[in-house]
């Protein structure tokens, strides 16, 4: 059974002011087929753990480490990770102007499973995919995120999540921005590939109205680059009524 | 005007007519440059005047002599085929004689020797009405560069016809070249030139295009080889409602310099142009040049605009210049504007392709074609296209791209 493991993880980011500790001890252990809702306020550092998971060169990871079935993702290029099975929705995809969905499915495929797909059962996959989370199909023969929508943006994300089939999806506020029944869409996405692939789920998130249609093992409550809390799903609605407000007196967000 | 966007020097309309003596006349715009056909009253450019600054003079100045084109028995100095005719009337024009001029004068040395030296312009046309399902391609080879080639092309689309016509450029010559367009009422045309000389190729070329009314112009330049390329594109939206989509795309490697000045002149009413030129530098030494002017006149009153220039500097040691220049003589406009981007890679677009597994190297690879394929996207013509998405691969296989 695949697991990811993150162990007292400090990590600093360079701003123009100089720089900043954002994670400041995190420990966190995530299996296979589980869903972990990491919740917390804004500047808690939710998003600083989620890109370096996937390694974004922004984020020095000071000490502590991340393995994922024992081997150091730490020392892994970005690319390196998601051929490990590590895969991060982000919650603003970047535009790739010129490179079409389709053309962009296919190299990305390729490159994870190492050889091309066979090419029938890969538009058939293709397209169910995109019919389940009721994306138009002209959206293959569009540029990469280029005049996407906010909610299209995301649906894409999930497209890849599914058609990728990683180990661990951390899903970076895939919740923001979207209207109730992208989230639905959306959160029936992620549920499925959990079904299908026994997909592990680090899901980001500050508000709890995703947990409504993604219900979560695991409930870990981010306060000021650490976790402040755990707790399984009762914690997410105990946040819903009360709000962070109690964890953050003393609790100062640098 | 070379470094500063233009704005009106007062308000439109907040002074008196500018017709009457004593006016002030703003010294430096772009209509006022000299035109003539005699090269006489051009001079030999020194690399200081505003259209030849960033030009390298010495190595294109094997188009400044006053000579024949050195065409030889049985040998030409440029080849030419043309192919995909069938549809089109093809014939030839001597000076003076209509439509050769009509949209054409000469706005600098080369362009007045080509005009001069070209005793029969060939003269393709769309006849009325008809709508080509096939582009016109003209195919041109050069024979040796040591070999100077004079040339005047007259494009006529005629009311109401729709077509594509394609100047291929190979081999290697020097060649002064004009190429005049007419888009007559109604008329929908694209113009595409791609030049892929061989290394040492010297080719300066101006394109001047008048577009009538309701009619619409699209005219691409596609430069990836050549020693220096100097195409310079001025459109004329004349007619009411007429529109142009004026589009570039380079590939400078080292040595290799191509520039465009682009100049966009909305004269009639309710005109539309948009001008997107992106260009990829790579290697020591790679230059590209675009100076963009686009002129809103004083009748072109609800007229939407803008200009835009993006390049991607793949290596150290490659150079762009991007010059846009805007002038505005009626304020009752529906929009203007401009933009201007060098830069290197996109360190976020590089991160997301890699974040889906994707090698940095293939990533970098994928950057680049889709910031050029959004040009080759645009030209409408799937042969051309397909090819040129090769002939991208391959220049990027070229050159050693930078981890």
């Amino acid at each position: 059974m695949s697991v990811l493991e993150i162990k007292d993880l400090h990590v600093n980011v360079e701003t123009e002011q100089g720089t900043r500790e954002i994670l400041r001890g995190v420990d966190l252990t995530i299996r296979k087929g589980e869903i972990h809702a990491i919740m917390g306020p804004n500047g808690s550092g939710k998003s600083t753990l989620a890109y370096t998971i996937a390694g974004h060169p922004k984020y020095t990871v000071v000490s502590g480490s991340i393995t994922l079935d024992g081997e150091d993702v730490l020392e892994m290029s970005v690319d390196e990770r998601a051929r490990a099975g590590l895969f991060l929705a982000m919650q603003y995809p970047v535009e790739i102007p010129g490179v079409t969905v389709t053309n962009f499915l296919r190299t990305a495929k390729t490159a994870i499973d190492g050889q091309a797909p066979a090419v029938r059962g890969w538009v058939k996959d293709v397209r169910e995919s995109m019919a389940n989370l009721r994306m138009d199909p002209a959206f293959a023969e569009r540029n990469v995120n280029e005049g996407f929508s906010g909610g299209e943006k995301k649906r894409n994300e999930i497209l890849q999540l599914e058609l990728l089939k990683p180990d661990f999806a951390v899903l970076d506020e895939t919740d923001s921005g979207l209207d109730v029944d992208a989230l639905k869409i959306v959160s029936e996405g992620v549920n499925r590939a959990k079904e299908q692939t026994g997909l592990g789920v680090l899901l980001i998130t500050h508000y709890t109205r995703i947990l409504r249609y993604i219900t979560p093992d695991y409930v870990h409550v981010f306060v000021a680059g650490r976790v402040a809390e755990e707790g399984g799903p009762e914690l997410a609605d105990r946040l819903e009524e009360e709000g962070y407000d109690r964890y953050l007196d003393g609790a100062v967000v640098s | 005007m070379t470094s500063a966007i233009q704005t009106p020097p007062v308000a439109p309309g907040s002074r008196a007519h500018s017709d009457g003596a004593g006016a002030f006349v703003p010294v430096q715009t772009r209509t006022e440059r000299t035109r003539s056909y005699d090269p006489a009253d051009f001079g030999v450019p020194a690399g200081t005047e505003v259209d030849w600054k960033h030009t390298p003079i010495q190595r294109i100045a094997g188009v400044f002599g006053d000579v024949e084109t050195d065409d030889r028995p049985g040998d030409p100095a440029v080849d030419w085929q043309l192919s995909g005719a069938d549809a089109v009337e093809v014939g030839t024009l001597a000076v003076g004689q209509a439509p050769r001029g009509e949209a054409f004068t000469p706005e600098d040395l080369p362009s007045a020797l080509a005009w001069k030296h070209t005793g029969e312009a060939l003269h393709v046309v769309l006849p009325e009405g008809v709508e080509l399902d096939q582009p016109v391609v003209v195919q041109l080879t050069g024979n040796g560069v040591e070999r100077r080639a004079n040339g005047h092309v007259v494009i006529e689309a005629k009311p109401n016809s729709r077509g594509t016509i394609v100047l291929r450029h190979a081999g290697s010559t020097t060649f002064a070249q004009n190429v005049e367009v007419l888009v007559r009422e109604g008329a929908n045309l694209t113009v595409v030139s791609v030049q892929e000389w061989a290394d040492d190729a010297i080719h300066a070329a101006a394109h001047q295009a008048r577009v009538g009314r309701d009619a619409y112009l699209r005219h691409v330049v596609v430069s990836f080889g050549g020693g220096v390329v100097r195409l310079n594109p001025s459109v004329e939206l004349a007619g009411e409602g007429s529109e142009a989509e004026l589009y570039g795309l380079s590939f400078s490697d080292a040595g290799q310099h191509f520039e465009s000045q682009v100049f966009l002149h909305h004269k009639g009413p309710h005109t539309r142009g948009d001008v997107l030129y992106k260009g990829a530098l790579q290697g020591e030494t790679a230059r590209s040049v675009w100076i963009g002017d686009v002129l809103i006149g004083r009748d072109a009153v609800g007229t939407d605009s803008y200009e835009a220039n993006r390049n991607l500097v793949l290596t150290p040691g490659a150079r762009a210049d991007s010059i846009p220049n805007l002038e505005i003589e009626t304020g009752d406009i529906q929009g203007a504007g401009h933009a201007s981007a060098t830069g290197r890679f996109d360190d976020e677009q590089l991160f997301y392709l890699q974040a889906r597994g994707i090698r940095e190297d293939e990533a970098r690879r994928l950057v680049v074609i889709g910031f050029l394929a959004e040009i080759v996207q645009k030209i409408g013509v799937p042969d051309l296209e397909a090819h040129l998405a090769e002939a991208i691969e391959a220049e990027l296989a070229g050159g050693v791209l930078p981890s």
